[in-house]
C-alpha cells in the first residue's frame, strides 16, 4: 500500500520536478505557531513536512535546529504534539513524516509509536540514528503500521553499506550533502551528487538531499539530481530572527514559494 | 549464573549496540579493525606495555589502608593505586592504548570530552607525547569547577573548547565532541572517555583498562594468599570501575560493587546515579540505563563529582547489574566528602572525590562484612584537582 509520501515522489516524477520537503520542530515556535508554520508552508508549495520531535542530546544538528530544540522543549513539547503537528500537516493534504531521534521512540513504546504515526495521518518516521543493526523491532513495528521507515546516509557510507541500508528504507533515501550536522551552508558539497549517484546504483527509491540547502538557486542544483530537496535550518533561522511570530510566517512562506520555484527549474 | 561476552555488533545482552549517524558507521568499523588486530598485534602489545612501564608508571602498586580500616568495620582494605600513575588517574591505560591506534589509522587530530578534566588531561598528554593535534571539549560549568586541570590542558598543548549548550557538563561536551566528529571524522580520532558509547567504545576502552585488575588481582593473591571478598570502585561512566572488575567476574565468589553518585540524593531526583535511579534507553550511542524523564529527554545529573556527573553509564555495567554479577550502590555528596576528608587525614592519600565514592562505600561494605573481610578499591584518582572544590565544601579559606 502506497502513503501520501509515495504518491508525493510519483506527481513529481510524472512532473519531471524535484520534491519539495521542509522540517520544523514541534512545539516550535510555540505550539499554535508551529501549528501556523505547517500551514504557511503547504500554501506556499511545499510537497512534504518534516516534523522534527525536539531532543534533548541533539548530536546531529548544528546550533540553529539546537536552539529551536531548546525553544519547544521549554515549552513542554512531547509525543502528543508531534502527533498533533503532524496530524494538521497531512490535513492540510501535504505528505508528513516525523524526523526524531530514537530515544524518544523506545520510550514511548516502538509498536505505539509506529502505529500512532499512521493513526495521525504520517507516512513515515526519519531516524537519522537508528543503525540497520539495531531496526530490528522497528522495522516488524513500521511493517505492521504501514509507513515508511526513513534512514540517512552520508557521503562517508560506503557502496556496500549504501546497499543494506537502502534495502531497509521506505519511502525515500534521505542522503546528508556533507560530512557535519545541520545548518544552511553558503555551498551545497559536490559530494551530494556523487552520493545521490551511488544511491540509485542500489535502489530505485527516491533519493532526497538534506543539510545546509537554504536558496531558491541552491534548491534548482540540486534537483537537477535528487528527487528531494529537504531545507530546515534555513526556515527555523527565519523564525528565530523574526521580530513577530506573523514576521517569521511571512518570511518562511516567502522562502518555500521561492524554493518551490527552484525545484522546478532544476531539470 | 552465566556472564555472556559481548556479541560482534558489541552488545552486552539487550546493552550495547551503535546508535549513531550512519556517517560515523565507517570510522567505527575502522576503529573496531584496528583494534581487534591491536589485539593478537604482538609489536602492538609490547609498546603499550613498554610504555606503561617507562611512561605510566605501571604496575600501579597496592597500599594498605590499615588507620582508615579501623572506620570500616575493621575488614582489611586494600587500595589499588591509579592515582600514582602518570597524570594522577585511571584515565592514561586507556588514552595511551588510543593514541597507539590513532596513529596506526594514520590520523593527526584526536578529540575528546572531559568532565572532571582527567581525561582532558590525559589526552592532552598522550597527544603531547605522540606528536597529535588536540581539542578538549568540556562543559562550561566544568571549566570553573575543574579551573587547574584547564590550565595543565593548555600548557600540555592541547585546545580547549568551553561548552555552553544543555547543562554545560560532561553529556553536553560529548555531544559537541560528537558534532566535531562528524564532520571531521576523516582526519580525526575521537578519543571517547569512559566505557560508554558506541560500539566498539565499550568494550575497546574496557580492554586498555583492563590490566588495572590483572595486576590487583596477582597482588592481593600474592599479598594476602587468597581473593579479596569484594572489589570497589566509584562509576560514572564506569571505566575505571570495568577495569578492576573484569579480571574477577569468573571470581564467582568475589562481590563487585560500583558506587554511583548520589549527589544530593536519589530520592531528590538530584543525583547521578544512573543504574540506581535511571532506566533503560539510549544516549550517546549506546543502550545502558540513563537518566530520563517519561519522553526519554534526558535528565541533567548532578553531583559535587565533576568525573562522576553523567546521566548515563556503560553497557557492561547494566548488563553486569541485570544478571545479578555486579552491585551499584549511590553515595551521596556528604557521605563521600566525609570518606574523602577521612582518607586524607588517616592515610595521607588525598583522593579524587569521584574515588572519594568508592571509600564512602568501603566504609558501608566493611562494615556489612566484618573484619574477616579483604576490600580490594580501586583508586582511580588522586584529588589535587579537587582542592579547591574540597576547601569550600569544608570551609577552609584559600
Amino acid at each position: 500500500m502506497s502513503t501520501a509520501l509515495d504518491l508525493v515522489f510519483e506527481k513529481t516524477r510524472a512532473e519531471n520536478r524535484a520534491a519539495l520537503i521542509a522540517y520544523i520542530p514541534a512545539g516550535f515556535p510555540s505550539k499554535a505557531g508551529c501549528e501556523k508554520a505547517i500551514k504557511a508552508l503547504a500554501e506556499a508549495g511545499v510537497d512534504a513536512i518534516e516534523i522534527g520531535y525536539p531532543y534533548s542530546d541533539p548530536v546531529m544538528d548544528g546550533p540553529t535546529i539546537q536552539e529551536a530544540a531548546e525553544i519547544s522543549l521549554k515549552g513542554g513539547t512531547n509525543a502528543a504534539d508531534v502527533f498533533s503537528a503532524l496530524k494538521v500537516a497531512s490535513a492540510t493534504g501535504v505528505a508528513a513524516v516525523v524526523m526524531t531521534y530514537w530515544n524518544p521512540i523506545e520510550k514511548y513504546g516502538v509498536s505505539e509509536f509506529a502505529q500512532s504515526i499512521a493513526d495521525n495521518g504520517g507516512s513515515g518516521v526519519i531516524t537519522p540514528d537508528l543503525t540497520i543493526e539495531e531496526s530490528g523491532r522497528w522495522l516488524e513495528a513500521v511493517g505492521k503500521s504501514g509507513i515508511n521507515p526513513i534512514y540517512v546516509v552520508a557521503p562517508s557510507t560506503s557502496d556496500a553499506r549504501l546497499a543494506q541500508v537502502t534495502s531497509k528504507t521506505g519511502g525515500f533515501v534521505y542522503a546528508a550533502s556533507v560530512m557535519g550536522v545541520t545548518g544552511a551552508r553558503t555551498n551545497v558539497s559536490v559530494d551530494a551528487s556523487a552520493l545521490v549517484a551511488r544511491v540509485k546504483n542500489t535502489t530505485g527509491l527516491p533519493v532526497s538531499v538534506g543539510l545546509g540547502v537554504s536558496t531558491r538557486e541552491q534548491a534548482k542544483q540540486v534537483a537537477a539530481y535528487a528527487d528531494g530537496v529537504i531545507v530546515g535550518s534555513a526556515f527555523i533561522k527565519l523564525l528565530l530572527n523574526a521580530k513577530s511570530e506573523q514576521e517569521g510566517l511571512d518570511a518562511i512562506s516567502a522562502l518555500a514559494k521561492e524554493l518551490a520555484l527552484g525545484v522546478r527549474e532544476g531539470r | 549464573m552465566t556472564i555472556q561476552a559481548s556479541d560482534v555488533l558489541g552488545h552486552f545482552g539487550q546493552y550495547g549496540g551503535r546508535f549513531v549517524p550512519e556517517a560515523l558507521i565507517g570510522a567505527l568499523d575502522e576503529l573496531e579493525a584496528a583494534h581487534n588486530a591491536a589485539k593478537t598485534d604482538p609489536v602492538f602489545q609490547a609498546e603499550l606495555a613498554e610504555l606503561h612501564r617507562t611512561y605510566t608508571g605501571r604496575p600501579s602498586i597496592i597500599t594498605e589502608a590499615k588507620r582508615f580500616a579501623e572506620h570500616a568495620g575493621g575488614a582489611r582494605i586494600l587500595l589499588k593505586r591509579e592515582d600514582l600513575n602518570h597524570t594522577g588517574s585511571h584515565k592514561i591505560n586507556n588514552v595511551l592504548g588510543q593514541a597507539l591506534l590513532t596513529k596506526k589509522m594514520g590520523k593527526k587530530r584526536i578529540i575528546a570530552e572531559t568532565g572532571a578534566g582527567q581525561h582532558g588531561v590525559a589526552s592532552a598528554t598522550a597527544a603531547a607525547l605522540m606528536g597529535l593535534e588536540c581539542v578538549v571539549y568540556m562543559g562550561e560549568e566544568d571549566t570553573r569547577r575543574q579551573a587547574l586541570n584547564v590550565a595543565r590542558m593548555k600548557l600540555l598543548g592541547a585546545e580547549v573548547v568551553p561548552v555552553t549548550s544543555g547543562s554545560r557538563t560532561l553529556k553536553d561536551a560529548i555531544n559537541e565532541a560528537m558534532r566535531d566528529w562528524v564532520t571531521n571524522v576523516a582526519t580525526t580520532h575521537y578519543m571517547l572517555g569512559t566505557v560508554a558509547g558506541p560500539h566498539p567504545f565499550p568494550t575497546m576502552v574496557r580492554d586498555f583498562h583492563k590490566i588495572i585488575g590483572e595486576e590487583a588481582r596477582e597482588q592481593v593473591l600474592a599479598l594476602t594468599g587468597k581473593l579479596p571478598d569484594a572489589v570497589l570502585a566509584c562509576v560514572g561512566g564506569g571505566s575505571n570501575a570495568i577495569g578492576i572488575f573484569h579480571a574477577f567476574i569468573p571470581d564467582a565468589g568475589v562481590r563487585l560493587i560500583g558506587l554511583e553518585a548520589g549527589g544530593d540524593g536519589i530520592e531528590t531526583g538530584r543525583h547521578a546515579a544512573t543504574i540506581s535511579g535511571g532506566s533503560a534507553g539510549v544516549l550517546h550511542g549506546t543502550r545502558s540505563y540513563v537518566l530520563q524523564d517519561e519522553n526519554g529527554q534526558t535528565i541533567e545529573s548532578h553531583s559535587i563529582s565533576a568525573g562522576l556527573d553523567y546521566p548515563g553509564v556503560g553497557p557492561e555495567h547494566a548488563y553486569l547489574h541485570d544478571v545479578g554479577r555486579a552491585e551499584y550502590r549511590a553515595v551521596n555528596d556528604d557521605a563521600a566528602m566525609a570518606a574523602f576528608s577521612l582518607l586524607c587525614r588517616t592515610e595521607g592519600i588525598i583522593p579524587a572525590i569521584e574515588t572519594a565514592h568508592a571509600l564512602a562505600g568501603a566504609l558501608v561494605i566493611g562494615n556489612e562484612l566484618g573484619p574477616d573481610a579483604t576490600l580490594l578499591i580501586n583508586l582511580s584518582g588522586r584529588g589535587d584537582k579537587d582542592v579547591q572544590t574540597a576547601a569550600d565544601y569544608f570551609g577552609i579559606p584559600l
